[in-house]
């Protein structure tokens, strides 16, 4: 693996060591001393274009648990409107010798763009409303530990409903792209105005009606909808967005024994999650945070640990 | 001034002839120490003749000047073209009308026609002075906010009406802001979907076209229609003719050739506004061009520095090269639908018909400007970026075969490029 820019970047194997590596990864996490020597030398930068906490922190942490070296760039607004061209920025860290950029950028696309022009290996942690290969991962990963501890199998089979802002989401693509090979079976849920275009070629079912689909679901992922849409007239109002798509208490009583809630954050407790469906038993919003750290342990290990700098 | 005789051409219609040409002017009698070029295979149009051209000067001479596109114009068999107003400061006067003007004869390499301003500086508030820059000594007569759509339908209204006095000519971008936002840059559709671009729909260009036809019908004024990109637009266009209606359009030779399936990669040489469409559009593009629906070729040459394209492609700014290729791509293209004189109609009768522009697009007969392009009509190239007159690089054709037939071009009898 040279750079993580997409979910399909992954061949069918790579996939499987990096999930295997997480959960290896995953037990460091619980031991007093975190710390691994596997990239000690080894210097990643996170490269953020947008704000971000917690894909920010766990990079970081991952980097710095696996004894690399990590600093933190943030090139907030466009580089356009700053006179330096993205190309620039990124030559610019590529030419200090990193071996790693971990980057963020609103701009769909812009990671692979980057890949092209530098020399370090480039890891796609949001780009624009393309992908978040790391976030799908990390979701895939937390909800197989879930269902391992309580002996409930793999992902085979299982339905996914993914509900939300589906048009401007980088999860949604990158979880479309990732689950179905996991065995999962895959439902969008979205109102017709917050669809991408041709969402009914990506082989995956799409709704509108969440209700109809929630009794049927192991596991109700929830997006973050942002308010300002509002406004652009995605939907009339927070009031009939809750009422067609919001994860209420009401909602919260419709699924079935053992499903799970799931949410890449930041939530809008009150718009697409309640706090009762949030903070409820079947949460598993705080279990995809650590998993988190583990599979962006995983990516970099498997990035960076093979090849040394001489080779 | 070069006394010349062109031996052997033949013309668009198919006949041959030799040209002779002295003075700047097609003669009846071979010239007096005339040099004398062989044009056996040959074909002689009438020099080329663009309404739709970036020159970025004033305001962006690092990426193209008056000259240096004067110069990949007449590398590309053009005697014309049309300066767009979107510079820096915008063409919204006479005294910078006549600006772009002087510059062009200083180059002296085509004609450089201004276009100016609908509205002061594109904002789409007030009308430019339009009647001041017709008047001047720049005579403009087409007027464009290029770059930008005029939203406000009761601006564009008024610019009809008070263009009607004398005959202006009203260019449109059409691109419905509110459903192609500015960050609208990718075909709407299963690829904008699938590479999370902002998709910027058909009917974001067609519903403007269809405000206008009616806005132009009412007025009793001229519309012309820029860089028609869809099926929609066409239709549209098709009715208003039929209806009678005063309206013109051009196609781009990228829309011609590529599509949506270009920008996979995210390469920023591919972004263009509006952008590359799907297989379906560009052929009822053809067709258009073919049956006279769209009148002519505009190439929308947009020459970019590198740094304003090496941006996320969102970013980027859009546009691309398009003087030099654009007989190659309309041979390219339309090579089973159009005969050399459906070219010449389409890439310099018409629109020097359109534009008003006095001795362009003339038939090659004594007495008329020696303006006129030769043609190979056989040799073909590997097209290659570096190999250009613009200051810029974007060229969307780089690395594919593509004709290479312009030979020489005759500007008023001057030889302005020759192979």
């Amino acid at each position: 693996m040279k750079h993580l820019l997409s979910i399909s970047d992954l061949t069918d194997a790579e996939l499987a060591m990096v999930l295997d590596t997480a959960e290896e990864m995953h037990d460091v996490q619980s031991r007093s001393i975190k710390k691994l020597p596997a990239l000690r030398g080894r210097t990643v930068v996170n490269l953020f274009f947008e704000d971000s906490t917690r894909t920010r922190s766990s990079f970081e942490l991952a980097a710095k648990w696996l004894s690399a070296d990590a600093i933190n760039v943030s090139a907030k607004g466009s580089s356009a409107s700053k006179g330096e061209s993205m190309k620039d920025t990124l030559l610019t860290l590529d030419a200090m010798g990193v071996d790693a950029i971990i980057m963020r950028h609103a701009g769909s696309g812009s990671v692979a763009q980057a890949a092209g022009w530098v020399r370090a290996s480039m890891v796609n942690a949001g780009d624009g409303m393309h992908e978040h290969p790391t976030q799908a991962l990390l979701d895939a990963h937390a909800m197989l530990r879930h269902f391992r501890k309580h002996e409930m199998g793999s992902l085979e089979g299982k339905r996914v409903a993914i509900t939300g802002d589906l048009l401007h989401s980088r999860v949604v693509r990158s979880n479309v792209l990732l689950l179905p090979r996991l065995g999962a079976h895959v439902t969008l849920v979205a109102p017709p105005t917050l669809l991408p275009s041709g969402v009914r070629s990506w082989g995956v079912e799409v709704t509108h009606d969440l209700d109809e689909v929630l009794p049927e679901v192991d596991v109700a992922m929830m997006l973050r909808v942002q308010r300002e849409r509002m406004h652009g007239g995605y939907f009339p109002s927070e009031r009939e967005y809750i009422a067609g798509y919001g994860l209420t208490a009401a909602r919260l009583s419709r699924l079935k024994e053992g499903a799970v809630i799931a949410h890449p954050g930041p939530m809008n407790r009150g718009l697409e999650i309640s706090s009762d469906a949030a903070d409820s038993a079947g949460s598993l919003v705080l279990d995809q945070v650590s998993a988190g750290v583990a599979v962006r342990m995983s990516i970099l290990y498997h990035l960076l640990a093979g090849n040394t700098p001489e080779s | 001034m070069t006394n010349l005789t062109i031996a052997g051409a033949a013309l668009a219609d198919g006949s041959r002839t030799d040209l002779h040409i002295a003075d700047g002017r097609l003669v009846a009698e071979a010239p007096s120490g005339a040099e004398r070029i062989d044009a056996d295979g040959l074909v002689a149009l009438p020099g080329l003749v663009d309404l739709h051209t970036h020159l970025r000067e004033p305001g962006r001479e690092d990426t193209e000047t008056v000259e240096s596109g004067s110069r990949a114009a007449a590398r590309g068999g053009f005697t014309c073209v049309h300066a767009m107003a979107n510079t820096q400061p915008v063409t919204d006067t006479a005294e910078k009308a006549e600006h772009v003007l002087d510059l062009g004869r200083a180059a002296g390499l085509v004609q450089v026609v201004p276009v100016g301003a609908i509205t002061k500086g594109l904002a789409g508030t007030e009308l430019a002075e339009l009647g001041l820059m017709h008047d001047s000594r720049a005579g403009v007569n087409v007027f464009s906010d290029d770059g930008v759509c005029v939203m406000d339908a009761g601006i564009m209204r008024r610019a009809f009406e008070w263009v009607s006095r004398f005959g202006g000519l009203l260019a449109q971008h059409a691109q419905d802001s509110n459903l192609a936002g500015p960050g609208a840059c990718c075909h709407e559709g299963e690829l904008s979907g699938r590479l999370g671009l902002p998709g910027w729909p058909p009917v974001a260009e067609s519903v403007i076209i269809a405000r206008d036809v009616q806005l132009a019908e009412a007025t009793g004024s001229r519309l012309h229609v820029c860089h028609v990109s869809t099926s929609e637009g066409v239709e549209v266009i098709r009715w208003a003719k039929a209806r009678g209606i005063a309206v013109t359009a051009e196609v781009t030779p990228h829309h011609l050739l590529l599509t949506t399936s270009e920008l996979a990669g995210y390469d920023t040489t591919y972004k263009v506004n509006p952008p590359l469409r799907t297989d379906e559009h560009v052929e009822s593009l053809r067709a258009a061009l073919a049956d006279g629906t769209i009148d002519t070729v505009g190439t929308d040459h947009a020459p970019h520095a590198a740094h304003d394209k090496d941006h996320a492609f969102v970013d980027a700014r859009p546009g691309m090269l398009g003087l030099e290729q654009a007989l190659a791509v309309v041979m390219e293209t339309m090579a089973e639908r159009l005969d050399w004189a459906g070219i010449a109609d389409r890439m310099s009768i018409a629109p020097a018909r359109i534009g008003g522009v006095a001795g362009q697009g003339r038939p090659l007969a004594v007495g008329e400007p020696a303006n006129l392009v030769l043609v190979d009509p056989e040799r073909r190239t590997t097209v290659d970026r570096a190999a250009s007159a613009s200051r810029s690089r974007n060229n969307p054709y780089h690395g594919r075969s593509l004709p290479d037939p312009v030979e020489l071009t005759l500007f008023r009898g001057r030889i302005t490029h020759r192979r």
